[in-house]
């Protein structure tokens, strides 16, 4: 993993309030986005050489604006003489934006009539202050695709008619939970069991934290934003502890929990404490909770598992889905007995969602297994590793499976 | 998610397409061509190619150490693999319905397989 430089810190913290000061002066989102992105890979290329200008923002906001003109302007002369000009003379200061755009293009990035990757995309580098190819390199997919869903989400952004401006105060709630969902996707995607050092993937979990922590400073009373960011805080304090030093998945109850970041979990299980106390309940904050209980556990053995149950039935009733009744299947194994958990499986297979879902098996195989039912616990991690979409997974899986094999039933 | 698409040819499609004139064949190496600019315009291409006629295939195995080469084409190979589309999309179901426009699912012999990924949220 490659860790940002300071100066790709500072700039990709300055991008949005840039990116907000010209899309406000100008009003074309799609021209001033490609603008300060090409300020900002001007930043890249100057500043460390030359040092970081006294106004950092005014300098990124006059370069950008010149970069517009450059592009608004369609004689290709002139736009030589221009390019020219700009590099000969130091910009002028530019005085510090007296209002924070970032929630209204937090919003604009996220618009609903963007598809997810495209919402992804665009948050990473209008937000993020991102370049496409750091974004492509994080994203792992060529730097031309990523470019090409950034030009598009643009496009259907401008078609839209959606303007830079906050929205009515009715559509906020949904608009917000686009954001959210954007940025736990964001999260995710980054939470990978990475193989050495060769990937060299952007830390996408830590642009997620990052930005769910600035939604969170521009919305402090909404629960779910804290809800989420603490979930993040949560997950993210096992990383130390949860692949092995040859990069193997090491499953929650066997990690060392010396390892787990301490701080994070404070911060984390704080801000949900809190949200949970002063907002309206919702599914982050209930995820964010079940994952304090777990971080709380000095040993496995320690886990105050009936109280994650009922957490889970919570989070069963607000918010249902595949993933929450299999993980509540598990729960229920660990308060009433695999048995048990076994009994409610069979119940969740009936929907189709789930019935021949790899979590599915891997849940099977993990339940026979605690029930000693070796043979059969074996052919479901096989099952689950093949169905498995995931590299770590599938090694993981294979493992449990071989090591239920070696000593035989 | 990236998805493999894989276009493949039999003994009955590959008559078909030299049964062809030179205007059809044309019409549908342009059909092709429009998939992929389409592919490319909504972001979700990563890569695609064409593969050259079965007959240049070569089958490689090494024994103690030595490289040993066939020539193709294997008499008992029917469907041959004759081009591919990695694509990135949304879900499975976006996958299949761009398989769905290669003209050879007509015969069924487009498959999509999911590509393996590195990611292991929520383990």
């Amino acid at each position: 993993m490659t860790e940002p430089t300071g100066t790709e810190r500072l700039l990709r913290q300055l991008a949005p309030q840039v990116l907000g000061v010209l899309t406000r002066r100008h009003g074309d989102f799609e021209t001033c986005e490609d603008a300060v992105q090409e300020a900002l890979l001007a930043a890249t290329g100057q500043w460390p050489a030359e040092g970081v200008p006294s106004n950092p923002t005014g300098w990124l906001i006059t370069v950008a604006s010149r970069r517009r003109l450059e592009m608004v302007r369609s004689d290709a002369a002139r736009r030589r003489r221009e390019v020219t000009a700009a590099a000969l003379a130091p910009p002028a200061p530019e005085p510090l934006p007296a209002v924070d755009d970032t929630l209204t293009l937090f919003l604009l990035c996220c618009h609903p009539v963007l598809t997810r990757v495209s919402q992804v995309a665009l948050t990473l580098r209008g937000v993020g202050g991102l370049t496409t190819a750091e974004i492509a390199r994080a994203l792992l997919v060529p730097e031309a695709t990523v470019g090409q869903r950034i030009s598009r989400a643009k496009q259907r952004i401008k078609a839209s008619g959606a303007r830079f401006e906050p929205p009515p105060a009715a559509e906020l709630p949904d608009r917000l939970v686009a954001v959210r969902q954007v940025l736990y996707l964001i999260f995710n995607e980054g939470y990978t069991a990475s193989s050495g050092g060769r990937l060299h993937r952007v830390e996408l979990t830590a642009e997620a934290i990052r930005l769910a922590r600035q939604l969170h400073r521009l919305l402090p009373d909404d629960g779910e934003v804290a809800g989420l960011l603490a979930l993040m805080l949560l997950t993210d304090a096992r990383r130390p502890a949860r692949t092995g030093p040859d990069g193997a998945l090491i499953p929650l109850a066997e990690q060392d929990r010396s390892k787990w970041n301490q701080a994070a979990i404070a911060e984390g299980t704080a801000l949900v404490t809190s949200a949970l106390a002063t907002a309206p309940v919702g599914p982050y904050q209930l995820q964010a909770a079940i994952a304090a209980v777990h971080d709380e556990a000095a040993r496995a053995e320690d886990t105050d598992w009936p109280q994650i149950l009922a957490l889970y039935d919570h989070l069963h009733r607000l918010a249902p889905s595949p993933m929450v009744t299999l993980g509540r299947v598990v729960v229920v194994a660990m308060v009433h007995g695999p048995r048990a958990g076994l009994d409610q499986l069979t119940a969740a297979a009936a929907d189709p969602a789930l019935a021949d879902h790899h979590r599915l098996h891997a849940v099977r195989a993990h339940l026979l297994d605690l029930a000693g039912d070796r043979s059969a616990a074996r052919e479901a991690y096989e099952l689950a590793a093949r169905r498995t979409l995931s590299i770590p997974e599938r090694r993981y899986l294979e493992a449990r499976a071989s090591r239920l094999g070696m000593t035989g039933p | 998610m990236k998805y493999l698409i894989l276009i493949y040819s039999n003994p009955a499609s590959r008559e078909i397409w030299e049964g062809f004139s030179e205007a059809e064949q044309a019409e549908g190496y342009a059909y092709y061509a429009g998939l992929t600019e389409q592919l490319v315009d909504s972001g979700e291409l990563i890569v695609s190619e064409a593969l050259a006629d079965a007959s240049h295939t070569k089958r490689v195995t090494v024994r103690d150490g030595e490289t040993i080469t066939s020539d193709g084409p294997f008499a008992e190979v029917k469907e041959q693999l004759a081009g591919f589309y990695l694509v990135d999309c949304e879900s499975s179901e976006r996958a299949v319905e761009i398989a769905a426009k290669m003209p050879e699912a007509a015969f069924g012999l487009i498959e999509v397989r999911p590509v393996l990924d590195l990611s292991a949220a929520g383990m």
